[in-house]
């Protein structure tokens, strides 16, 4: 494979990197064949992995199968290895060299790890699900690279010193005989400077978690003490010579086009390079930020109006009647219309969620270097390789000339600006033929990001005479536009579109076929049912008549995944509801569930939680509450996250003002099992941060708008939760399950919040809240409307 | 354009800028500092924050020129990697962050306000915080470092 040549689109900091593996810029050419193995799609093609795009841009990435791509051992025995998993604040950059030091049997210290970089690292997709994905830890590519090494190492040095492999042992990166430590040889020694010319050995056995020494420990954050310091280099903080700056200049309204630019209003400002015009896309680029800032502010763009909105006030109404729709069905034993008409009561309820933002805390950013038909790009993106293909469209570039370089934005909780914002520094970029630096502002962020999907959801429930479920019913109407951005639809983040490109198109279709397969991964079918398919049940719940029938609709705004997309609003609906059902059935709410339950696992979240959380067995709402006042109550809520990978449970304790209907969460209780456990405190920082995030989304946020355009631009239009809020006490309860496949956890804990959080405002003061965000004055309307 | 004579973390700089150009651009820009971040333009986060007489700005909304001769003290000037200030090592300590973009707000905001206040309650400590946002929601452990330095102003 050729060698890349990096050195003169690194920037000072990669160099520091790359330095402290022992090599310098002179040597990094000539020795990159040996130490640093670079990456072509050529290396896709293998036995091991399906090559071409499509596969590249599934989450899992195609990874390559030459174990050259994933690590590289020096001559002083530091190993250098190559992830395209990216840290995006989650910790999963520690976690990642604690896997390859445990498996590689190195010290920590000695493990320096390169990420994300389409020049240097396997084509890993997306990262995505923050701690979420089996995948982001690498549970096949880099940690099967890792036991390959490992024992192919253990080979050679067995036909060097004349020992079986059985009889010896390795520690700190060296390899002796168990009988006799003064027979051995350093990994050093072994392969030290040299490339090892072997695939990936898909039989290579990993370790076991009862062995870990390195995995499965706290091990702290390695970027913590350069972040506090102020030294750490952010995306915001790319810096590259000869860089301009520039601003983009969105439409004042949804579905405005463009009709003119007046250059000449801006040919006064100070240091203005060029006015950027393609299609409906405008940008501004001049010498320094805060010119690029007023020259937006100034230039004088006419735009047609607007397609118009509907009414906000009206909207669930016309999401559920929007045509045309794609319907799918995810369950249906065809039983259920039956079974309710049989039924001993029927139960229904309909919940309501917003639109939502991921509202970065430093809108996004992106440097791009467009010139000679090659492009370089430091972007926040989760998805190195699918904006490499995908700027080489909006550029009019072959992939193999654009490169994209990873580095943290601010947290991104999934598709934020952070792709849009690397177009827009692409494209003013190429039209300067100099490096562009965009940070977006803040309402241009709020405006056009990619939203979390809001949601209608209808459930119905039948209940025989002793109060147990016999058929559950649900139906959903969600709205979607864009997404993640492909080669084939850039359109599906604003800027793409505005340059001209559409985003995926939006299919139609009804009726919606059988289901032929199940897979819960939005988490529509409720934890109740047997999700039984073509004589397979696949689900965690006993209850066998089941429909789940979900409608796709266009949406008004670009949408895409938000922490926990579609599980979050739908587990909101289906504890609320298993909640409500446990009421009818005059049943306590942990029991309630328990009683419908299968999967063991999910069974002993809810009753740790229920433990740890000193839970009172009683049916909600609680006897002998007054109507004024502060009144407590507790709430339970629980999940298998996308059907199969994370489980979690969360008792909520929270305190109403019945005045005011302000909620105030006071104890949240989480129990989490996600197999074997990587790194417990990251884990709990996921599992603590989720909660809240989960609170904040409950209480608060909900995209706003008029009859033309987004008015939730700022934070005093998007109130979130400050952090001098009274925030709850958290406690969680980890679960490690030593023989368990790796599961995801950064989002399950905020997937159950909004219901643990409304079955306790219910339990509390017996007032259900069916509608996100909890807002004081929805929740006192409810409460006024007790009966 | 004219020429700002500024003192930030002990070393002087001459600048040539617009006057009114926010202090915040001129650091991360001019003298390219990595601690204090864009983080809303509106001084509604507090990621922009740095200290100037003993108080915390949002130098996203102060132009350059009304600070000029003042010492300006960021995020870099507390402590280093290897020497980090107390409050430094009280956020690696509990391990008070995700992605970390805020953390440069919060410090800054919650030094400003300890060093001044150094017997302030729990309730006051979060009545200073109440204007800065992270949104990654690490609220937990950020309040406990912030207590943990503030043992250590009043020790």
């Amino acid at each position: 494979m050729k060698p890349v040549e990096v050195s003169k689109e690194l920037t000072p900091d990669a160099f520091v990197v790359l330095e402290k593996t022992g090599i310098s810029r002179r040597q990094f050419i000539a020795r990159s064949g040996a130490l640093i193995v670079g990456f072509s799609m050529a290396g896709l093609t293998t036995d091991l992995m399906s090559p071409g795009s499509a596969e590249a841009q599934r989450l899992d990435g195609a990874g390559s199968s030459r174990l050259d791509s994933w690590i590289a051992i020096g001559a002083d025995g530091n190993v250098t290895a190559y992830t395209g998993k990216c840290e995006l604040g989650q910790g999963l950059y520690t976690a990642q060299k604690q896997l390859i030091a445990e498996e590689l049997s190195v010290p920590f210290d000695r493990v320096k790890l390169i990420q994300c970089d389409t020049a240097l690292t396997p084509d890993q997709g997306t990262t995505s699900g923050a701690q979420s994905h089996p995948t982001n830890f690498n549970n096949k590519n880099l940690a099967l690279a890792c036991a390959t090494a490992r024992e192919a190492l253990l080979q050679r040095a067995s036909a060097q010193l004349g020992v079986p492999v059985d009889r010896l042992a390795v520690k700190d990166g060296m390899i002796h005989a168990k009988a006799d430590s003064s027979k051995s040889v350093s990994y050093a020694e072994l392969i030290g400077g040299r490339t090892f010319g072997i695939p990936l050995n898909p039989a290579a056995k990993r370790k076991h978690p009862n062995e870990w020494t390195v995995l499965g420990k706290p091990v702290p954050r390695e970027e913590i003490p350069a972040i506090v310091a102020g030294q750490f280099e952010f995306v915001h903080n790319v810096r590259v010579p000869s860089m301009l700056h520039g601003q983009v200049v969105r439409p004042p309204a949804v579905g405005a086009t463009l009709v003119g630019v007046d250059d000449s209003s801006v040919r006064d400002i100070p240091g203005i390079v060029k006015v950027v015009v393609k299609k409906n896309f405008v940008g501004v680029v001049a010498e320094k930020p805060w010119q690029a800032l007023q020259a937006a502010n100034k230039l004088k763009v006419t735009w047609t109006l607007g397609t118009g909105l509907p009414a906000q006030r009206d909207f669930y109404e016309y999401l559920r009647n929007q045509k045309p729709t794609r319907d799918t069905f995810l369950l249906n034993s065809k039983d259920v219309d039956e079974k309710l008409s049989s039924a001993a009561r029927i139960v229904k309820a309909t919940y309501h969620y917003p639109y939502q933002m991921h509202g970065s805390v430093g809108s996004s950013c992106a440097v791009g270097d467009v010139k000679d038909g090659k492009a370089t790009i430091w972007s926040a993106t989760q998805a190195v390789y699918p904006l490499k293909n995908s700027i080489a469209t909006v550029l009019g570039l072959t992939p193999e000339n654009v490169r994209v370089i990873f580095r943290l934005g601010s947290g991104c909780y999934g598709i934020n600006g952070a792709d849009t914002v690397s177009y827009d520094a692409a494209l003013l970029s190429q039209a300067v033929g100099k490096p562009v630096r965009v940070q977006l502002t803040r309402k241009d962020e709020m405006a056009w990001e990619n939203y979390g999907f809001a949601f209608v959801i209808d459930q119905r429930a039948g209940l025989d005479d002793g109060g147990t479920i016999t058929t559950w019913d649900h139906e959903s109407w969600a709205p979607a536009l864009g997404g993640r951005p492909g080669p084939s639809d850039p359109g599906n983040v604003i800027t793409g579109f505005l340059a001209g490109f559409q985003p995926a198109a939006f299919t139609p279709r009804t009726p919606a076929p059988d289901p032929t397969d199940f897979s819960n991964g939005s988490n529509a079918a409720p934890s109740y049912v047997t999700g039984c398919v073509g004589g397979r049940c696949e689900g965690t719940g006993a209850v066998t008549s089941q429909r789940v029938l979900t409608h796709n609709v266009k949406s008004l705004f670009w949408t895409g995944p938000l922490r926990s997309p579609a599980r979050l609003q739908n587990t909101f609906a289906h504890e609320s509801f298993m909640d409500e059902l446990a009421s009818v059935a005059k049943a306590d709410p942990v029991d309630y569930r328990l009683r419908h339950l299968r999967d063991p696992r999910l069974i002993e979240v809810v009753k740790s939680v229920a433990k740890a959380a000193n839970w009172q067995t009683r049916p909600s709402p609680r006897s002998g509450m007054r109507r004024t006042g502060i009144a407590a109550g507790r709430g339970v809520s629980c999940v298998l996250y996308e059907g199969d990978n994370g489980y979690c449970a969360m008792v909520a304790e929270v305190e109403v003002n019945q005045d005011t209907g302000q909620i105030t969460a006071t104890r949240l209780v989480i129990a989490s099992d996600c197999g074997p456990i990587s790194n417990p405190d990251g884990l709990r920082n996921q599992l603590e941060g989720g909660a809240l995030h989960g609170l904040s989304r409950t209480l608060l946020e909900e995209v706003k708008w008029d009859d033309q355009k987004v008015v939730s631009i700022d934070w005093s239009t998007y109130p979130p939760l400050y952090l001098g809020a009274a925030v709850p006490k958290i406690e969680t309860i980890l679960i490690n399950r030593s023989d368990g496949s790796t599961m995801g956890a950064g989002e399950t804990a905020i997937t159950v919040t909004a219901a643990a959080i409304a079955n306790a405002v219910f339990d509390a003061t017996g007032a259900r809240i069916r509608q996100v965000p909890f807002s004081r004055e929805r929740v006192k309307a409810a409460l006024d409307g007790r009966t | 354009m004219s020429v700002m004579n500024l003192r930030v973390n002990g070393q002087r700089h001459s600048v040539d800028v617009d006057p009114a150009t926010p202090l915040l651009y001129v650091l991360s820009d001019d003298l390219a500092l990595r601690g204090p971040k864009f983080g809303c333009g509106l001084g509604q986060c507090g990621s922009c924050t740095v200290i100037v007489k003993g108080q915390a700005i949002r130098s996203c909304i102060t132009p350059v020129a009304e600070v000029a001769g003042s010492e300006i003290t960021t995020l870099e000037g507390l402590g280093t990697i290897e020497k980090p200030h107390p409050i430094q090592k009280a956020f690696i300590d509990e391990q008070a962050m995700q992605c970390g973009f805020c953390i440069n707000g919060v410090i800054m905001t919650a030094k400003a306000f300890l060093d001044r206040n150094p017997k302030a309650t729990d309730a006051e400590i979060r009545q200073a915080m109440s204007g800065v946002l992270c949104r990654c929601h690490g609220h937990g452990r950020m309040i406990r470092a912030i207590k943990r330095y503030g043992q250590e102003v009043k020790a």
